[in-house]
């Protein structure tokens, strides 16, 4: 029954997205009320049918109704209600509900709070959003039902991967899809905004808060995957321009442009054509970055994932939406007006530098990524890899520090660039400070030291915009970029110190036998098998010493019986001024045990950083809908 | 996701067992003299794992990495340059081996392309800013 | 001037949809090839392995006539596939060398026992360094050697059934 259910909400919410665009579409061209009238409410109902069919499938999944096929194919009786829960969309049926189920809710969201559009570009808005969700739907409804019933029904599930047991699954998918998500609301505005030429600061302020709340996600998305490669991969690598983690990358990219050259058209009225532009490129960022995960096109450790019927869809839609928004973008950009114009010397010149250099990034993560398959088809088979992406994005990269740096500091409208200088004095000397200590002291390499000592100046340089002023009486939207350029500082330290003071022992050591590394002595206490649920392991206990302190780490090596399988569990130590990494590796045939052990001093700063720039993207939020709040009730009043 | 998928990607892997025999002692511990042990990491972390295709062989569980490293390590050790070691594996592997992709005539517009952007992006911006009188 | 212009995004959308359309419809050819064929074999000298069959050497290859150099290991399952093509080849008058890959005699001694053994000669590379000079990527991977020690071709993973006639061929043909 609640299959059916939840069915029938599924086709109910498709017909009512085909009938949201209809009424949209017939409402902007003949201008009638009723259609028009129409729009908001069928969103809300649409985005409520979406989360009923959600909630049926994750009822379906809490209570193992084994006479439905997806149940049986990804659930079991036994497994923890957690696991059932997440097990819901952990599949690609239940995936795609997921996601579309986010969609609505957003569409419905906006139909509900927005209410400083005009009716037309909001109707348009409300237009595009129902296309979008009527291609998802198609494709659930058409080739991926997830309520489909077996007969006879099963007597139990075969079971989630163990693998996938994990509570990383039940949180992972859905903070990417509220990130991509967000950004295709952001797309729709940009939609509605170029159907009723209506480009301009009111547009801006209504898809702010969207543009936010994804790249919030996104940032912490990328943290949190990239920690757990880390943890997880057993190499001590944290980020590795693999094909997927670009793919997480550029939308993040896009949307962070976005969310500067947002703030130019909502304060300056500027930046107009290029701001719906980046909105199209933010979307079609994230459709690429499902294709490539999903397709398997590209070689990665994904490769078990081809799947070329997935991928034809996603192609589809992708072709539709970004071809056709980009078509609409080439024939009505020409006639929205143009926006301010800035002087170089400028808050606005500042962003717009901003701007350029992340879409520069952009563009080199995008052709680096794809390069092998445009060489494939010149029948070249080579690999673009870490050595490329440092060489052709790390300059850039720190060129985009710099600016950052400057740009809080500069102000609206002109600058003087001698007064600039004299604003820039504390960041340039702990930059100076910094690097010749570093020289002194500990000397790192070139790009290490350009990271740690920008890393310092943009750390003083990003506090400066508060300082002086009543914390109390700054605007929490201030706060929010303070804190968030504080983290890229902080995010960078890391990477920098990382890379410049890591300290890697190598190993086959005897029981007992003491190893150094960095400040540490690792000794090896002993090897003691271990029995988990569906591996066995072998675990060494080292006990590590610096100064009088002696911390036990437990490293394992687990084999999964079926299929035979190895895996390395690695064991870290976090310690207020870095971690110690340790893996244990194979025997070598002489009593010794193969061990990996780093010291890399205050790497957690690369994902603290990302924790302070995902806060600093949550204070802005919050700030922003705060004033607008105040303003609305002054309004009201007045 | 590369928790998940990684494990995954060693299943989906044909059921080649792994090799018996323990790896090389070089494939898992480090060359004495620190100079060289840097050059060989360098190396190493932009040779591509031939049977993992998505990893270096630095960071790669494979035995065929392991085997990758010693060879790599014990010609450091033997005075051979970095750069040859490179032109020796892409001799046998082709540029696919390297993800240093080299400067030639399949890949001068990926290499080009950072400075191409750079210009066109500076040209779009040109137009936001207002002409000096 | 400005109007076409405005049309560039769309031109560079649809260059990066026919790219990532064309890897998903056209997928490349995956495999890594050695890069060494219509080459010169590399130098190759490893000791016996296996009790009364000599190692490699390079003489042995050079001045051997044409045959097949087969990549194995005892520990490796679709190698223990391929021995009965191997041994029909063998049948077919095709000499082969094996190399086994990080192997002990023990193993290869049960191998060869419970497989069969196609092998003239078996050399002994402990640590997959001829396969490495060889540009050899995983096991089982074969290489057609001519009469002049030049590579002159590569059979990557198993061979199969439907293989062995071209294989036969290649050998004939590689005087």
């Amino acid at each position: 029954m609640t299959a059916e259910l939840g069915l029938a909400a599924l086709w109910l919410a498709a017909a009512l997205a085909a009938l949201q665009v209809a009424m949209a579409a017939l409402g902007l061209a003949r201008g009638q009320a009723a259609p028009t009238a129409a729009v908001r409410p069928i969103a809300i109902v649409q985005g409520g049918l979406a989360a009923l069919a959600m909630a049926a499938l994750i009822a379906l999944f809490l209570a193992s109704d084994m006479s439905v096929r997806l149940v049986v194919e990804n659930s079991h009786s036994a497994k923890p209600w957690l696991y059932k829960f997440a097990g819901a969309w952990g599949n690609h049926e239940g995936s795609m509900l997921l996601w579309v189920t986010i969609l609505g809710l957003a569409g419905g969201a906006v139909a509900i709070f927005e209410r400083r559009l005009p009716e037309r570009t909001l109707i348009a808005t409300l237009g595009a959003q129902a296309v979008i969700a009527l291609g998802f739907y198609a494709f659930l409804l058409a080739a991926s039902n997830p309520f489909a019933r077996v007969s006879p029904a099963a007597r139990d599930g075969l079971g989630l991967n163990p693998l996938l047991q994990d509570p990383g699954l039940a949180f992972h998918p859905p903070t990417l899809y509220i990130g991509y998500v967000g950004i295709s609301v952001a797309f729709s505005f940009a939609v509605g905004a170029l159907v009723t030429r209506d480009v301009g600061p009111v547009f801006a302020k209504a898809m702010r808060p969207w543009v936010l709340g994804a790249w919030i996600f996104l940032t912490l998305g990328i943290t949190a995957g990239s920690y757990w490669a880390y943890y997880e991969l057993g190499w001590g690598g944290w980020w590795f321009w693999d094909p997927v983690e670009n793919a997480s990358l550029m939308p993040w990219l896009a949307a962070t442009a976005l969310l500067h050259s947002v703030t130019v058209l909502a304060t300056r009225d500027g930046l107009r054509a290029w701001t719906v532009m980046l909105a199209v490129v933010a979307f079609s960022m994230s459709m690429i970055g499902t294709f490539l995960v999903r397709s398997g096109i590209l070689t990665s450790v994904h490769a078990f994932a081809v799947d070329p019927v997935r991928g034809r869809f996603i192609l589809v839609l992708l072709a539709l939406y970004t071809g056709g928004a980009l078509a609409l973008f080439a024939a009505r950009i020409g006639t929205v007006r143009a926006g301010t114009t800035f002087t170089l010397v400028s808050r606005e010149g500042g962003l717009v530098l901003n701007n350029l250099l992340l879409s520069v990034i952009l563009g080199v993560v995008l052709i680096g990524t794809l390069y092998p398959l445009v060489a494939a088809e010149f029948g070249v088979q080579l690999s673009v890899g870490p050595p490329f992406f440092n060489a052709a994005a790390g300059p850039i990269a720190l060129a985009l520090m710099v600016a950052m740096a400057v740009g809080p500091l500069l102000r609206w409208r002109r600058d003087d660039a001698a007064a600039l200088l004299d604003r820039m004095i504390w960041p340039i000397a702990a930059a100076g400070f910094t690097g010749a200590g570093l020289v002194a002291l500990a000397p790192p390499g070139v790009m290490p030291l350009l990271g740690l000592s920008l890393a310092a100046g943009l750390a003083v340089a990003s506090v400066l915009p508060v300082i002086g002023r009543n914390p109390w009486r700054t605007p929490l939207f201030t706060w929010g970029m303070v804190v968030a350029h504080l983290g890229i500082a902080v995010s960078l330290a890391g990477m920098a110190c990382d890379s410049a003071y890591t300290a890697e022992t190598l190993i086959a050591a005897r029981v007992g036998q003491p190893v150094r590394v960095g400040p540490f002595t690792v000794r090896l206490d002993g090897i003691k098998p271990v029995i988990g649920d569906n591996w066995s392991a072998l675990e060494a206990r080292l006990s590590a010493t610096r100064d009088d302190d002696t911390i036990v780490l437990r490293p394992q090596s687990r084999f999964f019986a079926d299929p035979v399988t190895t895996t390395s569990e690695s064991a870290i130590a976090t310690f207020r001024d870095g971690q110690l990494y340790t893996v244990l590796g194979r025997p070598d045939g002489e009593g010794r045990w193969q061990l990996r052990l780093w010291w890399k001093p205050f790497v957690t700063l690369i994902w603290f950083g990302g924790g302070l720039i995902a806060l600093g993207g949550l204070l802005s939020l919050v700030g922003r809908w705060r004033r607008e709040r105040r303003a609305a009730v002054r309004e009201a009043w007045a | 996701m590369r928790r998940l998928l990684l494990p995954l990607a060693l299943l989906a892997a044909p059921a080649l067992a792994d090799p018996t025999t323990p790896p090389s002692a070089l494939a898992d511990t480090q060359l004495r003299d620190p100079a060289q042990e840097a050059q060989a990491r360098a190396l190493m972390t932009t040779l591509r794992c031939l049977v993992c295709q998505g990893q270096s062989i630095a960071d790669s569980d494979a035995s065929m990495a392991g085997d990758m490293r010693a060879l790599v390590r014990s010609r450091i050790a033997a005075g051979e340059r970095p750069a040859a070691i490179r032109t020796w594996l892409v001799e046998r592997y082709g540029d696919y081996v390297s993800y240093d992709p080299p400067l030639g005539p399949a890949t001068w517009p990926l290499w080009l392309a950072p400075v191409a952007l750079l210009v066109v992006g500076a040209l779009i911006a040109r137009s936001s800013f207002r002409r000096r009188r | 001037m400005r109007r076409v212009l405005l049309w560039t995004p769309l031109v560079a959308f649809v260059i990066v949809l026919a790219v990532v359309a064309s890897g998903l419809f056209r997928p490349a050819d995956r495999t890594v090839r050695s890069a060494l064929i219509g080459k010169s074999l590399p130098d190759v000298t490893l000791p016996a392995i296996a009790p009364g069959k000599p190692g490699l050497s390079n003489a042995s290859l050079r001045h051997g006539g044409p045959r097949l150099l087969n990549i194995f290991g005892s520990w490796c399952i679709p190698c223990a596939a391929e021995t009965p093509q191997l041994l029909r080849l063998k049948a077919m008058g095709v000499p082969i060398d094996g190399i086994a890959i990080r192997d002990t005699a023990p193993d290869l001694r049960d191998f060869l026992a419970r497989y069969g053994d196609p092998y003239r000669a078996i050399g002994d590379d402990s640590q997959s360094r001829v396969q490495l000079a060889l540009g050899s990527a995983g096991v089982p991977e074969s290489f057609v050697i001519d009469g002049n020690g030049t590579i002159v071709l590569q059979h990557v993973g198993v061979i199969g059934a439907d293989d062995v006639e071209a294989i036969a061929a290649a050998v004939r043909s590689a005087r």
